[in-house]
């Protein structure tokens, strides 16, 4: 069993991607196939980013167990004001820095959604929690 | 078709080469774009046979690159790599390397030599 937390800092584009591509390493390490090793660092990556975009820092918790790959991105606000908006493809709220880095195209909630099992998204002004799961035996559903 | 075929067609340099023998190498498929959330979204089914074409040339690109399993970037517009994320690349033991050519220009050439679409549903294009 892994547990790991790291701690995330707000518009950091330098390290970003280096939380993820831990994960992928400790990922890797367990007897997981390709694919979900895979989907596991997508999501990840995509999550990470959208909070360095648009948070105001907060932390990532992994845990691993016989079951199921758990990722929690937990940050300490602004919130998504409309959580409805924020999971349609193409619709951003960016900034230009953002978007010159590559990222703000609109595409991160949906294309993490796509890549996980469990799913969860809750949000208020004080902060957003995105709680994504990866099931370890059986289909990706 | 090998990487060495498709680095002389588009009269591509190397700006990181972690592997010598992958010009050796057979790629079938292109991700090709600036923005990386659309690359991790076209997630590929074989990364071993493809490369990433974009004319992003930061720390980003090779983030989308490793988390993708993908292991050969071509940018383009004779954009490189600094100083920083050339020893990001080595580090990821990432095969980068530049063409003089427009995006536009270099998809054109390597479509009409027969490669196709990354994409998740096993590369069929419609």
């Amino acid at each position: 069993m892994t547990i790991k937390t790291y701690d995330l800092i707000a518009k950091d584009f330098t390290n970003a991607g280096s939380i993820s591509s831990d994960i992928k390493k400790i990922a890797k390490s367990y007897d997981l196939p390709q694919d979900m090793i895979r989907r596991i660092a997508i999501a990840c990556y995509e999550a990470e980013i959208n909070m360095i975009i648009h948070s105001v820092g907060g932390n990532i918790h992994l845990t691993i167990d016989d079951d199921w790959v758990s990722i929690d991105f937990r940050d300490k606000g602004p919130g998504i004001d409309d959580l409805e908006l924020a999971m349609t493809p193409g619709w951003t709220t960016a900034s230009t820095d953002a978007q010159s880095m590559g990222f703000g195209a609109g595409m991160g909630l949906p294309n993490i959604k796509k890549n996980v099992d469990t799913f969860e998204l809750l949000s208020s002004p004080k902060g957003t929690l995105l709680r994504i799961g990866f099931k370890r035996k059986g289909e990706h559903v | 078709m090998k990487l060495q075929t498709m680095l002389g067609l588009l009269q591509a340099k190397p700006v990181n080469v972690d592997d010598p023998y992958i010009v050796f190498r057979e790629y079938f498929y292109v991700s090709c774009t600036d923005l990386m959330s659309d690359a991790l979204a076209m997630i590929c089914t074989n990364p071993a046979q493809t490369v990433l074409l974009t004319g992003l040339a930061n720390g980003q690109a090779l983030r989308t690159a490793e988390m993708m399993d993908i292991n050969v970037i071509i940018l383009c517009r004779n954009k490189v790599l600094g100083e920083e994320n050339i020893d990001l690349a080595q580090s990821m033991e990432m095969n980068v390397y530049t063409t003089a050519l427009p995006m536009f220009d270099a998809v054109g050439i390597l479509y009409q030599e027969g490669l196709k679409t990354a994409t998740r549903d096993d590369h069929q294009n419609v």
